[in-house]
């Protein structure tokens, strides 16, 4: 058995959390954590940890060359940079809404990749 | 042209939104007044998430804070690209000007919004040459994520606060090389888990007690020396040479008030010195946000601007608000303070950072601890519950933060 | 008559206008950096010295108060900065009260006006923030400050109007003379009849590849801090002079910045080109401006820097006319003060030789690019309407508009630097963090050029990378 520190960044907080694995690794339990978000947290940590990725896209005709972006979910941190050339290969024409689903379903995570700022149409 | 509000709001930012929502929610006419052609402020170049959580209950990026903000504010009267180039206290009145010329514009009551600037690499008196390649991390950020352009092919980033920390991830999503992240104090300048999620992530070391100490290169920067310090000396010995062609500098941030200079009470900080209804020494003069002093959460920001904004429409409508009771002096331990006075009528939420880390931190009013922060960090604000009805906050009021080991 | 003029600094650009007066006269004005007045001209105090640390029958001593004395009618024509604010020498130990005396001395000697030793109640009258060490200090009313490099730029702006024609980033390699004289450069050969070398640090390697023999220089660094601290002084504040020069001072800037600095380190004449900055020379700054001034804060530092002067032995100015050339070497403190002197000095010689005829049409005027900040209110407001890109405000810090931008760009800015120091944009407190964006928006409008292709001076000195996307 073994314990390990972790910060959780789920939220701006960042408990810093003892969490306790067996001789395997695997999560028994965690300490530290102000709500269950940190639980969570950990527990993925230990196995795969996930992440929030934010990034921007290219917008083609709009008031702005770039719309940012999210995931609208964690994804495994282990294919950030599949999906980061996912993003980078990706164009979308204006306008655009945050909220707008700009990859769906991206590496079959069950998680999109979405708009947050809106881009209204370039007429010249 | 000519305009008169009752409330005149000055900065578009995540305050000043909120000083607008909060006026025009109890009664006020409201102007704002912004020199970007939007609002939101730094908002809208912080597209990474941890906004919105006090706000909406939401982690959100920076523009879904702004536009969801913005939807919340609803249709508030704007100048926008205007600037305001003279504020006359006496009479209430102030002089901006944009590119439908000049406007002069009567108060009730007035909120500064202004936010921060960030320091410039330059202004560290950094030995060496003076090329292209040098931003502060709030530039590289609006070059990447507004205008489509990448800073440089190898970074450095010299200071870890946060902004610089978020930089780091974002450059190294990009495909930029970020060497490593240099914080000369010995201990890190922003929130635990930017370290985490920024900098372990990707491996990007952070050097502490490392800084910068010569910058090389003619036209473009070609390389930087670093250094370890021992009690603020630098090192000789442990000097290197590190080829890079990008300095991203995240060395801190300074409340913008030279509108207000030498015209109302600032702290040597440069903050603007307010009571816990965010007034300054005006009575009808209030701020909120950076330009008071510097927020780790733009939620923050914006609370303290819709209290700004409420009462700041209390008295443009002639109502009277208390009066200050109690004035915060600081003995040891902390190095910032968001309100210096206290009507001590309400219930307050005061923010403090410690001087430097503690193990454990207690926070004491008059020498009585009234709190207790288990690894307390000068980046990190901590929140003060000041209850008039648990504590008395009349008359001075001496703060402290002692460090006690585990 | 064809005339070459190598080098747009403070010197050449004023030589070049005072040729244009004439008829018949063609002046082309060769410049190897991007921009007028990049060298020497550019990082220095910007002081227009009174005239008293000459040595009275030096030719320093003879440009130097007719030059103090011409900038009043110079800066009102080509409508750059200048303020009379007066300098003083301050006198901290009892030994250097002589050195005030000797000073006085030299400068009534050499012509300057309205000299005063001062008491030390007096000195502090003057200026509270001296340190109250003070025994004395040597007052002189005619000393100044400027921008020396709006210099440069309104004299050339002004000798293009007349006429002349500017070739930057053209580096003179060598001259050949024969029945003409031939300047080899980077962009081609130009035949000329007159050639005038004012090229600053180079002067002397230009002198020598036209066959004419001059002491050698060396670079004489001298370094600065820039504070953020307006009105910690209002004068010019010179300690005692020594061997080193005329000392580390504190002055205030024409735009209301604080300057410390210089020193003087004397580098080998291969290190013509190192401007940086050292950590030696940047606390000596600090020690010897605290003891002049106690209340600078250097909390308030923006930005330092380092300039280059050309010294060479004699510690003067070295002027050689001949029938096809005149060689103007070691312009070094006061230089900058003497330049408008040296050029009517240099040029009148030249019609005299000539026998030139003035013009009729020559036009001594130029008209500042306009600051909205500095206008009242009916006159912004004017400005404005007649074009509303006056209104918007870029740098935040100096108020600077799109209109100065726009303006400075068609007067020819084209790099980063060229708008900075054509506007004071990105010269104040945030150094651009805030503009830079909307500053390479406009001139990627107006220049045609990709925010990648845009430099911040130098070639090669491109402000970012390509698209990410």
């Amino acid at each position: 058995m073994k314990t390990i520190e972790m910060v959780c960044i789920v939220c701006p907080i960042g408990c810093q959390m003892k969490v306790e694995l067996d001789d395997e690794g695997k999560f028994l339990s965690v300490k530290g954590n102000r709500c269950p978000k940190g639980e969570a947290y950990a527990r993925d940590e230990v196995t795969d940890p996930r992440r929030v990725l934010t990034s921007s896209v290219k917008i083609i005709g709009g008031m702005l060359p770039l719309a940012s972006v999210k995931t609208d979910g964690t994804i495994p941190k282990r294919l950030i940079k599949d999906a980061m050339n996912l993003i980078k290969s990706t164009e979308v024409k204006a306008p655009v809404k945050a909220g707008d689903k700009i990859i769906e379903n991206v590496l079959n995570t069950g998680i999109n990749i979405v708009a947050t700022r809106t881009v209204l149409k370039n007429d010249g | 042209m000519k305009m008169k509000y009752d409330v005149v709001v000055l900065g578009g930012g995540a305050a000043g939104m909120g000083a607008a929502y909060g006026a025009k929610e109890n009664g006020a006419s409201v102007l704002l007044i912004e020199r970007e052609s939007s609002t939101g402020g730094v908002l809208n170049q912080c597209i990474h998430t941890g906004f919105g959580l006090q706000v909406f209950k939401m982690e959100l990026s920076g523009p879904e804070y702004h536009e969801m903000y913005s939807d919340k504010m609803g249709k508030v009267d704007a100048l926008y690209e205007t600037m305001v180039l003279y504020i006359d206290f006496k009479m209430n009145k102030m002089k901006a000007m944009s590119t439908t010329g000049m406007h002069e514009i009567e108060y009730g009551a007035l909120i500064l919004a202004t936010g921060a600037r960030e320091r410039p690499f330059e202004a560290l008196r950094i030995q060496g040459t003076r090329p292209a390649g040098i931003f502060t991390a709030g530039l590289a950020q609006k070059f990447v994520n507004l205008e489509n352009h990448l800073p440089g092919h190898k970074a450095v980033i010299v200071g870890s606060g946060d902004i610089g920390m978020i930089m780091a991830r974002r450059l190294t999503l990009e495909g930029v090389t970020v060497e490593g992240v240099y914080e000369i104090m010995p201990y890190p300048g922003g929130l635990t888990r930017n370290i985490a999620q920024c900098l372990i992530d990707f491996n990007i070391p952070l050097h502490l007690s490392t800084s910068v100490i010569k910058v090389h290169g003619k036209s473009r920067l070609e390389g930087v020396t670093v250094t370890q310090f021992e009690n603020g000396i630098p090192l000789r010995e442990k000097e290197r040479f590190i080829e890079c062609d990008t300095l991203v500098a995240s060395v801190g941030l300074i409340p913008e008030n030279d509108l207000v200079k030498g015209k109302i009470e600032m702290g040597s900080d440069e903050g603007i010195i307010v009571d816990d209804l965010m007034r300054t020494n005006y009575e009808n003069v209030f701020a909120c946000g950076n330009n008071v002093c510097i927020h780790d959460l733009v939620d923050f920001a914006t609370v303290e601007g819709e209290k700004a904004g409420k009462n700041a429409a209390i008295v443009s409508k002639g109502k009277e608000l208390p009066e200050r009771a109690g004035m915060i002096t600081v003995k040891e331990g902390i190095r910032v303070v968001s309100a210096k006075y206290m009507t001590a009528t309400e219930p307050f939420k005061l923010y403090i950072r410690v001087d430097k880390p503690m193990e454990i931190a207690t926070i004491n009013i008059n020498g009585k601890a009234i709190k207790a922060v288990v690894n307390a960090r000068p980046s990190e604000m901590i929140e003060i519950n000041m209850d008039p009805n648990k504590y008395d906050l009349k008359g001075k009021i001496e703060l402290s933060a002692k460090g006690v080991k585990r | 008559m064809k005339v070459g003029i190598i080098g747009a600094g403070v010197v050449g650009t004023l030589i070049a206008r005072e040729l244009t007066r004439y008829e018949d006269v063609e002046v082309e004005i060769f410049e190897k950096l991007p921009d007028v007045g990049w060298g020497v001209t550019k990082a220095n105090s910007g002081v227009i010295h009174a005239g008293y640390d000459d040595e009275p029958e030096s030719v320093r001593a003879r440009y130097c108060v007719h030059g103090n004395e011409m900038y009043t009618s110079l800066s009102q024509e080509l409508g750059f900065q200048f303020k009379r604010v007066g300098s003083l020498v301050v006198a901290f130990q009892q030994e250097d009260l002589h050195v005030l005396e000797s000073l006085l001395e030299s400068g009534i000697k050499n012509g300057v006006k309205g000299l005063k030793i001062l008491s030390k109640y007096d000195s502090l009258q003057l200026e509270p923030n001296l340190s109250k060490e003070v025994l004395s200090s040597l007052w002189a009313p005619t000393a100044g400050i400027v921008g020396p490099w709006e210099v440069a730029q309104a004299a050339s702006e002004n000798a293009v109007k007349n006429g002349a024609k500017l070739h930057l980033s053209t580096k003179v390699n060598s001259i050949k003379k024969d029945s003409t004289i031939k300047l080899e450069t980077d962009k081609g050969t130009f035949e000329l009849d007159f050639v005038i070398n004012a090229s600053g640090l180079w002067a002397d390697e230009i002198a020598q590849s036209a066959g004419v023999k001059v002491t050698p220089l060396h670079p004489r660094r001298g370094e600065y801090i820039l504070l953020d601290q307006p009105n910690v002084v209002k004068t010019v504040v010179f300690p005692v002079p020594s061997k080193g020069g005329k000392g580390i001072l504190v002055l205030p800037t024409i735009h209301d910045t604080i300057l410390l600095g210089p020193t003087s380190e004397d580098l080998p004449p291969s290190y013509k080109e190192r401007t940086e900055t050292t950590q030696e020379g940047l606390s000596r700054i600090i020690d010897n401006a605290k003891k002049l001034v106690p209340a600078i804060n250097l909390s308030k530092s923006i930005r330092t820097f380092a300039g280059l002067r050309p010294e060479n032995e004699i510690k003067d100015f070295v002027i050689i006319k001949s029938d096809e050339m005149v060689n103007i070497v070691a312009t070094r403190s006061p230089g900058l003060t003497s330049a408008p002197a040296i050029a009517e000095d240099v040029v009148s010689w030249i019609s005299s030789k000539k026998s030139l005829k003035q013009r009729k049409t020559f036009d001594p005027h130029r008209k500042p690019i306009p600051r909205p900040y500095e206008m009242n209110d009916d006159e912004r407001e004017a400005l404005i309407r007649s074009n509303p890109s006056f209104g918007r405000v870029i740098c935040r810090c100096n108020k600077v508009t799109e209109g100065e931008v726009l303006e400075a760009i068609r007067r020819g800015a084209k790099t980063l630097d060229g708008v900075k120091l054509r506007t004071t944009a990105m010269f104040g407190r945030c150094q651009g963090s805030f503009c830079t964006v909307n500053i390479m928006k406009i001139m990627k409008k107006e220049l045609g050029e990709e925010f990648s292709e845009i430099e911040k001076n130098l070639p090669a000195s491109k402000i970012v990378d390509g698209v990410a996307r």
